[in-house]
């Protein structure tokens, strides 16, 4: 039997993708260099595509859906990219913690994504060479941009790690704040067609060379973590990200823009 | 003006003349040197504090395709801040500097950034009217006598002209949509209207550098001169979108070809180019926080830096 | 305004070698926080198409050369101009001196001799 991607799986990529990228987004204008702006800008740029492309096939699915009502529709009785991101509430989102929390300083930001672009990389490997047509199509894009995204944020984690005392505080101050959250990338609790185990055993090893070459301590997995984004149980900070991103579909239903 | 040019001044102005680029090592007049230096970092310092006004919605667009627009569009801002600031920098001022200049209140922007991005139709009327004042400031500049800075023009208008129809396609889509929307769009073109007249500068008898930056070919048309040209362009465009200007003196005058319209509130223009508009102030606080918590970021990655090329030198040895 | 001149472009390496300068700080002393250095100024080329040279496409600052590299690609590759990019460091670019144009380029003026259209070919021959 061949594979069907869920339309909670793919929104669960959605979602990733537009949280992410919604955060990102933030810096812009707001920098530490202008050519970072720009670098920053573009990471954001990518993560919006792949959400739209992930949001554009599970409209689709849930369009050839008999109960399509239980999904928010436009004026026209159907879902699309626009309807899932824009008037959906928090509790029907499906991303992973991490990414919706607050930029805080550059360490924060470029560490969550090392940590969430190395795992994509990974993740879309597999998905990639997926025998459902489409899921394998968008996930051979983002490779490409994720690729890019983790050799950035490489880059800038063992600036800050070998930099200055001030750089590496903040950078260790950054991972106590973020390691508590990559628990959940290895729960698979939307059973996504994945080898998570090695996967699990790659994603740590390139974690810590970068570790390594940062002075930081060998990262290991944490026994607890804080779960529950797949399911719906999110942070406080995700109403406050919805409010601002959906305010102009709630306050004028149904038009167009 | 000099009596007696200097035989490099003359040799300097005879170039000019001939439409041959002044390029960074050239002879140049001091004086040409410290009008461009103002100039093309004014023009820097305006696409820098112009992302903050268009980026406060990127967060807020209401439709992914609309965010990755305007996301894309105020990336290319800064990509033309760089441009010119690189551009600049050829004629021996650091970026630093000119940072220093615009983060103390010394340097001037554009004055209409000073105005608030209130509403959604704001993006579009940004793009409309004030991208679209900016492209027939800029267009005539891609033949400045600087060689840096018109290459840097050049590069600019070629990506701008997505910005300038993207913000009339966006205004297109209100003016056919739900009456609010409509509503939305008419009161963003009474806010954009007249500020961005005010964004050609002072009328050309009130610009005392006209002359001598029209000589030097740094300027290639006057102040006036260009918005009347915006006029008559803008007077045209706004009926399609089946709204008015907010000029009452607005006429199209037969005997001149041209559209007459309404005086200029040049108080107005002053007080908000010396600090007193609606913005001015959160405008450079929010570049001189984004610049002072970067410092450790800069200071960081330089550190790094120099700890890889000693690692490297050791190597080597 | 009291602005500080000092020129770092390309081309000025070697005078500031010569005079014994380090490359000093740029900031002006008071700066409200950052007291460190501007990263470097580096030149940009891009190759746009395989085949064609990498053409110098305007410059950008970096704190070292795979930023540099990284920087580039996003600010002068946004639109697929390029498949290549090379970066150098702007001070370590030398120039040949704008006073002395006419000694190193008028010389070439009058060897026409050099072009292939100096010469007449009978009809016959097509391509040469």
């Amino acid at each position: 039997m061949s594979y069907q991607p869920t339309v909670s799986q793919l929104i669960h990529l959605a979602d990733n993708a537009l949280i992410l990228g919604h955060r990102l987004s933030e810096w812009c204008g707001h920098g530490p260099a202008l050519e970072q702006d720009i670098a920053l800008s573009n990471i954001a740029l990518d993560y919006v595509g792949a959400a739209r492309n992930w949001y554009q096939l599970a409209a689709n699915q849930i369009n050839s859906l008999q109960d399509k009502a239980a999904f928010p529709l436009n004026a026209q009785g159907e879902a699309t990219e626009d309807t899932l991101a824009y008037l959906r509430d928090a509790f029907d989102f499906k991303n992973f913690l991490l990414l919706e929390l607050p930029n805080g300083d550059w360490a924060v930001t470029t560490l969550r994504l090392l940590l969430s672009a190395s795992y994509q990389q990974l993740l879309l490997q597999q998905l990639s060479t997926n025998e459902h047509a489409d899921v394998a199509a968008i996930a051979a894009k983002s490779l490409k941009e994720v690729t890019y995204h983790v050799r950035w944020s490489e880059d800038w984690v063992k600036r800050l790690g070998d930099g200055t005392d001030e750089s590496h505080q903040r950078l260790q101050a950054a991972y106590h704040e973020l390691w508590p959250y990559i628990g959940e990338f290895w729960e698979n609790k939307l059973a996504l067609p994945i080898d998570i185990a090695s996967m699990q055993a790659q994603w740590l090893a390139k974690i810590n060379q970068v570790f390594e070459a940062s002075h930081l301590p060998q990262g290991v997995l944490p026994t607890w973590h804080q779960t529950g984004g797949t399911e719906g149980i999110h942070t406080e900070h995700l109403g406050y990200i919805l409010a601002e991103m959906q305010f102009l579909q709630r306050a004028y239903p149904n038009a167009e823009w | 003006m000099e009596q007696m040019l200097s035989p490099e001044a003359q040799h300097f102005q005879e170039k000019i003349d001939k439409e041959i680029k002044i390029e960074p090592k050239d002879w140049m007049p001091e004086k040409y040197r410290h009008t461009l230096i103002r100039q093309i970092s004014q023009h820097a310092h305006s696409e820098i504090i112009g992302m903050l006004p268009e980026g406060n919605w990127i967060t807020r667009a209401p439709s992914l395709k609309r965010k990755a627009i305007l996301l894309a569009k105020v990336q290319d801002e800064a990509g033309h801040g760089l441009y010119l600031y690189a551009a600049a920098e050829t004629l021996g001022i650091s970026r630093d500097e000119m940072y220093h200049q615009l983060h103390t209140g010394k340097a001037k922007y554009s004055s209409i950034f000073n105005y608030p991005t209130l509403t959604w139709a704001d993006m579009g009327v940004v793009g409309w009217l004030v991208d679209g004042a900016a492209i027939m400031n800029q267009v005539p500049l891609c033949r400045t006598s600087y060689g840096p800075y018109a290459r840097a023009m050049v590069r600019i208008c070629k990506e701008e002209s997505f910005h300038q129809r993207q913000g009339f396609d966006s205004l297109l889509v209100l003016s056919k949509g739900t009456p609010g929307q409509r509503r939305m769009l008419q009161d963003a073109i009474n806010r954009w209207w007249w500020p961005s007249l005010m964004m050609f500068g002072p009328t050309d008898d009130a610009s005392p550098n006209t002359v001598q930056s029209m000589q030097w070919k740094i300027k290639r048309f006057t102040n006036d001169e260009l918005r009347q040209k915006f006029v008559d362009v803008c007077a045209e465009q706004v009926k399609l979108l089946g709204c008015t200007l907010p000029d009452p003196d607005l006429k199209w005058n037969a005997e001149r070809g041209h559209y007459d319209f309404g005086a200029i509130n040049w108080q107005e223009f002053w007080n908000v180019v010396s600090g007193n508009g609606p913005c001015n102030k959160e405008r450079i606080e929010a570049r001189r926080k984004a610049w002072d918590n970067g410092a450790w970021v800069r200071e960081a990655a330089s550190a790094y830096a120099s700890k890889q090329q000693a690692k490297q030198a050791v190597a080597a040895a | 305004m009291n602005t500080t001149i000092r020129i770092l472009r390309y081309g000025d390496y070697d005078a500031m070698q010569k005079a014994g300068s380090n490359i000093p700080a740029t900031n002006s002393s008071n700066h409200a926080t950052s007291t460190a250095p501007e990263w470097p100024l580096w030149e940009v080329f891009v190759r746009s198409k395989q085949g064609l040279d990498h053409k110098h496409v305007g410059s950008l600052h970096a704190a070292d050369a795979a930023m540099a590299i990284e920087n580039a690609r996003d600010v002068y590759t946004r639109r697929q101009e390029g498949v290549s990019i090379w970066v150098v460091e702007s001070k370590y670019i030398h120039a040949s001196n704008p006073d002395e144009a006419d000694s190193f380029y008028e010389p070439a003026s009058d060897k026409v001799y050099r072009h292939p259209t100096f010469y007449d070919l009978p009809e016959a021959i097509k391509h040469m």
